[in-house]
């Protein structure tokens, strides 16, 4: 049986999905005699070079290169999941939904009180910039998304038993500790 | 300070339990509650702002700002729509150059929107300045309009005189008509008020409770809890002091029945009280009456006024050496989870209208966490006949589960709109037969928070047993939307009316809300209809019954008009997201001074 290909990436996100994903520890050497990586930063391939079965996303999507980044990931993989909170409902970086974005800019390069020496009041306009979206977004209100998996992070034995599930095609065991937070 | 300010205080001796009744008054008297009221207020009672603020904040009626010298609000609901009422509002807006939600003309008139305020049987209305105005049209919005700005009295202002009964009282003096379209045991005029008072005297307060018992009533405003029960419940409390409640926040939109009982039978809902206090061993009774009914407020206290003058409240009640009680009336300021019974509570003391945890229940912790019974006004209407012609004649009526007769308020595309008395076991198809109602596409049992039914269902019997209802029962014609004009205007107002105490109430309804909202667009997916019947079942975790019920409207209506929502959904595709990427970066680009590249 051919391997499994996975790509990964993290939108907006603080990287601790992937962070967890590592604290699989030493089983990652079991994990790719199962499946293969492709665009991730855990190999640092960066654009897609074949076309993949297993997405992960970390992140909810907080500016134009999310995305990008997010439609190539549905269009290059069969399978997407969104891996935590952030990608699940925004999590952390959609606390700014409640604040007009004019607020928030003015907040963090004009009037903010670590805001020093920008005497010229310039705003970051550059166009290779990426462009911030109004809100943050949940994935799936921007493509289809065909699991969730909850946490933040999703524990590693988690993410390895999602993994494994996915690759066996096993119906995964959810007990109630796992799916509940609050 | 401000010297009305302090009066108002002083008024209600400084309680903070009071708080409600000052908000009113203030509210008022000075048009609005400002932050120096607020602050003068915190500091007299003793207690932080953010307590007067967190109450000032609940409820609909009162406001920060100046209203108006003559303050609108007109109804939105949703047989108001299906009378006319966009009309009228475009009507008002432009004959005064201003939107809903604002003061216009030097602070003269104020227009906004309030859900239902109890005229579903004389749609499109609106409260000015607390008077309600009845079956408006565009022609009259001109004349009010301009009578508003000759600046006559509200009384002035009425063209077609008063309602019937005692709406024409000097002390009401209102328009609104009370359409009693058929008298039944409760509403036929057949005692003399205190005859129930008397005879109660007589025995013991445990023989009263074991006839309202043998009388099989069940509570009027919808949960069907025993009455009898209930007062043995509160009887039985360790705690003396006790509370009877009459519950008339009839906020249901499409309820009015009660508007009627409080207008025609006010005597016979406070010998009620009577009885039950007698019964529970109460020395206060309080009428919660909705904010809407403020209208009623001079006529209502005046009948109590008489009832002392009687011997029938007061001291030493029909003779009976020590059985004194006496009735106040404590009014809401627009709120519709208040007519949840520990909401109620909540509100009477003072503060935010939120639901109580359960248990304790009222009748063992309820106001200033003494027993208290919560009856509904139907209900205590019912006792005095109880009492004066016996449990057997009672119970004799009805069916067998559901004794007795029920009030409905009958509402939308029908002939003959009113209150109807109707002996429990009556069928839907009885029921639009007898109220003129043809080619009836749906039938609103219960209110938003009961059940959209079809023909199939139209052999239904109005009983515990088959279809429980506090008695709003709305009329759908064949010509309705009933997704875009019903469904999605219910939802609308249980959005507005959450208290925002469980995140199940204070979100799904918004989710719902959406994804119907993008079915009716045409962008709806099979999914979004599944997942709707899925999501819709959370919200039963809710604490209270508005949490509980917030997502009837989708869920039955997708029962029961499953195809309404099929033929507007793409049933090939899995997948759709409103997402526009040049519209999400809009905002920031346009703030940044850049032009988008997508």
């Amino acid at each position: 049986m051919s391997k499994l290909v996975v790509a990964t990436t993290s939108l907006a996100g603080c990287f601790g999905c992937h962070m967890s994903l590592l604290d699989i520890d030493e089983r990652i050497l079991d994990l790719i005699e199962l499946v293969e990586f492709n665009k991730s930063p855990i190999n640092d391939i960066k654009t897609f070079t074949k076309q993949c079965d297993i997405g992960l996303i970390e992140g909810g999507c907080c500016n134009s290169e999310n995305i990008h980044v997010l439609k190539d990931f549905r269009k290059n993989c069969k399978i997407l999941v969104s891996l935590g909170e952030c990608a699940i409902m925004g999590g952390l970086p959609a606390l700014r939904n409640g604040i007009p974005i004019e607020e928030c800019l003015a907040e963090a390069y004009l009037d903010g009180p670590t805001v020093k020496g920008n005497i010229h009041k310039i705003l970051p306009n550059d166009k290779e910039l990426p462009m911030l979206l109004d809100k943050v977004y949940p994935c799936h209100e921007v493509v289809k998304i065909d699991y969730y998996l909850p946490g933040c992070p999703p524990r590693a034995d988690l993410i390895w038993d999602v993994l494994v599930a996915l690759v066996t095609g096993d119906e995964m065991k959810l007990p109630y500790e796992v799916v509940k937070f609050d | 300070m401000n010297s009305t300010v302090q009066q108002i205080i002083n008024t209600y001796k400084k309680d903070r339990f009071r708080l409600m009744d000052m908000l009113i008054d203030f509210q008022e008297e000075l048009g609005f509650i400002s932050k120096e009221t607020v602050k003068d207020l915190a500091d007299q009672l003793d207690i932080s702002t953010v307590d007067v603020e967190q109450t000032l904040s609940f409820y609909h009626f009162f406001t920060t700002e100046p209203t108006g010298k003559y303050t609108v609000y007109l109804n939105d609901s949703v047989v108001a729509k299906m009378m006319g009422q966009e009309e009228v509002a475009k009507a008002f807006e432009e004959e005064l150059g201003c939107n809903f939600g604002q003061v216009c003309e030097d602070n003269l008139i104020g227009l906004f929107a309030t859900s239902d305020i109890g005229m579903n049987d004389q749609e499109p209305a609106a409260l000015i300045n607390n008077v309600p105005f009845t079956k408006l049209t565009p022609f009259r919005v001109r004349e009010l309009v301009a009578d508003m700005r000759a600046g006559k009295t509200v009384y002035e202002m009425y063209t077609e005189g008063y309602g019937g009964g005692n709406n024409k009282s000097v002390l009401v003096r209102s328009m609104v008509a009370n359409h009693i379209r058929r008298i039944g045991p409760v509403l036929l005029n057949d005692c003399s008020p205190g005859d129930a008072i008397k005879k109660i005297v007589q025995i013991t307060p445990e023989a009263v409770i074991e006839e309202v018992k043998a009388s099989k009533i069940r509570g009027r405003g919808g949960a069907g809890f025993p009455t009898g029960l209930k007062w043995e419940f509160c009887r039985a409390a360790v705690e003396k002091e006790r509370y009877i409640f009459c519950n008339a926040d009839e906020g249901e939109p499409g309820t009015f029945k009660d508007r009627v009982l409080l207008t025609e039978c006010p005597e016979m809902i406070f010998e009620g009280m009577v009885i039950g206090g007698y019964a529970i061993g109460a020395k206060k009774g309080i009428l919660y009456l909705r904010y809407e009914y403020k209208y009623l407020g001079k006529f209502l206290n005046d009948v109590l006024f008489r009832m002392r003058g009687n011997n029938l409240l007061g001291e030493n009640i029909a003779g009976l050496e020590g059985f004194n009680f006496d009735i106040r009336i404590q009014f809401g300021a627009g709120a519709y989870v208040c007519g949840e019974e520990s909401a109620l509570i909540e509100s009477t003391e003072g503060k935010r209208g939120e639901p109580r945890d359960r248990p304790p229940f009222p009748v063992e912790r309820g106001y200033l966490d003494k027993p208290t019974v919560i009856n509904n006004v139907e209900t205590l209407a019912t006792v005095v006949k109880i009492i004066n012609k016996g449990s057997e004649w009672y119970s004799a009526l009805g069916t067998n589960d559901s004794t007795g007769s029920k009030l409905l308020s009958i509402s939308g595309d029908c002939r003959f709109p009113g209150v109807y008395e109707v002996e429990w076991g009556f069928s839907i198809d009885d029921m639009l037969g007898m109220v003129g109602a043809t080619e009836v596409q749906a039938v609103q049992v219960g209110g938003p928070s009961g059940a959209l039914i079809g023909p199939d269902e139209f052999s239904r019997t109005i009983s515990y047993a088959d279809l429980a209802t506090g008695g709003a029962m709305i009329i759908f014609g064949e010509q309705r939307d009933l997704l875009k004009d019903v469904v999605l205007n219910f939802m609308d107002f249980f959005i507005e009316e959450s208290c925002g105490s469980c995140s199940t109430c204070r979100n799904f309804p918004v989710i719902l809300r959406r994804t119907l909202k993008r079915i009716i667009d045409g962008k709806g997916i099979r999914k979004d209809i599944d997942d709707m019947e899925e999501w819709g079942q959370i919200p039963r975790v809710s604490r209270c019954g508005l949490g509980q019920t917030c997502t009837n409207p989708i869920l039955t209506s997708i029962k029961n008009f499953r195809h309404l929502y099929e033929d507007l959904v793409d049933k090939d595709e899995d997948y759709v997201s409103e997402f526009d990427l040049s519209t999400a970066v809009q905002e920031s680009c346009d703030f940044v001074g850049r032009i988008p590249n997508i």
